[in-house]
C-alpha cells in the first residue's frame, strides 16, 4: 500500500503518481478543517519546526495554519537575525539541534541542495520549502490540486504555461508532474525566455505532450487551465525591451474573449502586473483560492507523513 | 610496433601504463589518481606526443603501482579514451580502456555557486554519471548538470 509515513519531501521528483494521488485525495478531507468549519486533532502531541533561513511569509505562514488547524504545536524561525546561525552554525548542525526538538522539519534554505543535505541528516522527516532556485515542491502540489479541484480531473487537460520558462523552477516541477499525470501542456513565452532544452527532453523521455505557441492570444483558445507567471525585469537589460515584453504576455479581458468558458487561471503570486486586476472578478480566477489550497495540501502531507 | 615516440620514456618493468590521455590532460589525471609529490617510485610523464588515434596524446609510466579498476576508472570523466595496460616483467598481462563510474563522489566540485556543497557545510560533492558518451554528470544535491569540459574545469 501507498504511504508516505515517515518520508522526507525534498523534490517533486521523490513521489510517485500513486503518493501524489494519495495527497490530493487526503487534501480533500482536510478542506473542511482548513475553513474552520470542522476542527481536529489529529497532530496533537506533534511538533513542527520551520526554520526558515530567508524570509516566505506564504510558505512558513500556511505550514504554520496547516499544523494548528490539526492540533499540533510550532516552533522556528522566520529568519535568522538572533539565530545560532548568526554566529556561524552550519546547517547541519542546526539540523542536528532541531531534531531533538521536533518531529518534522520544514526547511526554506538559500542554497540549492540543502534540503537535500538536511534529509541526509536528519533522522525526522524533511519538507523542502523551497531551496533557492532549487525545488519547492509543496508548491507543486498544490498547483495540482488547484487543477484536479477547479478543471475537474488533470489527465487529458491542456495546461497553458505563461511567462518565464527559463528561470521560473515552479514551472519546471510543473510540467513535470504535469507529464506524469498525462496533462497536455502549452508553452508561451518570450523568446529570451523560452523553457531550457535540458528540461524539455527530459519532458519528452516522461512521454510529456508538449506544444510551443507563438502567442498567448494563439495559446488561450485551446487552453483549460492557464498558468501564469511574473516575467521578472532583472532579466531583461533594456527597461524598455521588458516593458514591451511584459506588455504582450498581459492577461487582460481583452485577451479572455477568446477564452473557453470554463478556463480557469492560476498563478504562483506575488503578482506584479501580468494579470489585470479587472480579470480577478472573473469566474476564470482562481489564484486567490489556489493559495488558500497551499493550507489543505500541506495538512495533507503533515498528516500522512507523520500519522500515515 | 612501438611508435618511436613512445620510446622518450623506456619501456617498465613492473607498473601501470596508462595511454591515449587527451593532450594535456597528464597532470590532471595525477591528481585524480591522487599521486603527488609524496609518492616514492619512479612516475614518468609524456605529453602532447603524436598519436594515430587521438592526433595527440599523454602518457602516464607509474611504476610498481598497480591500479585497481575502481580507481583509474575516475580517469574516464577527463579522458574517456585512455586505456590502461597492467605490466608484469616487462609484459602487457592486463589492457582495457577506462569506463566512466556510476557515482563521482569528492573528485570534482559543482560549478554551481549556490549548491550547498559549495559553503562551509561538511560535505563531500556527489555527483550521478547520467550519460557516458558524452560524459555528462548531474550534482546529487542541487541536480545541476555537468559536461566533460566543465568537469575538467572543477576537479578538485
Amino acid at each position: 500500500m501507498v504511504s508516505l509515513k515517515g518520508k522526507d519531501l525534498v523534490s517533486i521528483r521523490d513521489l510517485t503518481k500513486e503518493e501524489m494521488e494519495l495527497i490530493l485525495s487526503e487534501t480533500d478531507k482536510m478542506i473542511p478543517i482548513a475553513r474552520g468549519e470542522q476542527s481536529s486533532k489529529i497532530l496533537k502531541g506533534k511538533i513542527l519546526a520551520t526554520l526558515f533561513f530567508e524570509p516566505s511569509t506564504r510558505t512558513r505562514m500556511s505550514f504554520e495554519t496547516a499544523m494548528q488547524r490539526l492540533g499540533g504545536g510550532i516552533i522556528g524561525f522566520a529568519s535568522i537575525e538572533g539565530t545560532s546561525i548568526m554566529k556561524g552554525e552550519t546547517l547541519s548542525d542546526t539540523i542536528r539541534v532541531v531534531e531533538g526538538y521536533a518531529d518534522i522539519i520544514v526547511l526554506r534554505h538559500p542554497a540549492e541542495g540543502s534540503a537535500r543535505l538536511a534529509a541526509e541528516i536528519s533522522s525526522k522527516p524533511i519538507i523542502n520549502g523551497g531551496d533557492g532556485a532549487g525545488q519547492h515542491p509543496t508548491q507543486t502540489l498544490l498547483d495540482l490540486y488547484t487543477i484536479k479541484r477547479e478543471a475537474g480531473e488533470i489527465e487529458g487537460k491542456k495546461v497553458v504555461l505563461l511567462g518565464d520558462l527559463k528561470y521560473g523552477r515552479t514551472v519546471h516541477s510543473l510540467a513535470y508532474a504535469l507529464a506524469m499525470f498525462n496533462a497536455e501542456i502549452g508553452l508561451v513565452s518570450p523568446p529570451t525566455l523560452r523553457m531550457p532544452e535540458e528540461i524539455l527532453k527530459d519532458l519528452k523521455e516522461i512521454g510529456a505532450k508538449i506544444k510551443e505557441y507563438s502567442s498567448l492570444k494563439e495559446a488561450i483558445k485551446e487552453a483549460d487551465v492557464l498558468y501564469v507567471t511574473r516575467i521578472q525585469k532583472e532579466r531583461f537589460p533594456d527597461p524598455t525591451e521588458y516593458l514591451k515584453v511584459a506588455g504582450s504576455y498581459k492577461v487582460d479581458l481583452k485577451i479572455l474573449k477568446d477564452a473557453k468558458e470554463n478556463l480557469i487561471i492560476m498563478h504562483p503570486l506575488p503578482r506584479v502586473d501580468e494579470i489585470d486586476p479587472s480579470v480577478d472578478e472573473t469566474k476564470h480566477a482562481k489564484y486567490f483560492l489556489q493559495s488558500f489550497y497551499g493550507v489543505p495540501v500541506r495538512m495533507a502531507l503533515l498528516k500522512l507523513i507523520l500519522v500515515g | 610496433m612501438i611508435v618511436l615516440e613512445e620510446l622518450r620514456v623506456k619501456p617498465i618493468k613492473e607498473g601501470t601504463v596508462i595511454d591515449h590521455i587527451k593532450p594535456g590532460k597528464a597532470l590532471k589525471v595525477l591528481k585524480i589518481l591522487g599521486i603527488t609529490e609524496e609518492h616514492g617510485d619512479i612516475v614518468s610523464i609524456v605529453m602532447n606526443v603524436p598519436s594515430q588515434k587521438l592526433g595527440k596524446k599523454d602518457i602516464i609510466k607509474l611504476e610498481n603501482v598497480f591500479l585497481d579498476r575502481e580507481t583509474v576508472n575516475k580517469i574516464a570523466l577527463i579522458s574517456p579514451m585512455a586505456t590502461i595496460n597492467i605490466i608484469k616483467d616487462y609484459r602487457v598481462i592486463e589492457k582495457y580502456i577506462v569506463e566512466p563510474p556510476e557515482e563521482v563522489v569528492g573528485i570534482v566540485r559543482c560549478q554551481n555557486p549556490r549548491c550547498i556543497t559549495n559553503s562551509k557545510e561538511p560535505i563531500t560533492p556527489k555527483f550521478r554519471v547520467i550519460s557516458k558518451e558524452p560524459i555528462t554528470i548531474r550534482c546529487h544535491y542541487c541536480s545541476r548538470v555537468m559536461t566533460e569540459e566543465e568537469i575538467e574545469k572543477n576537479i578538485i
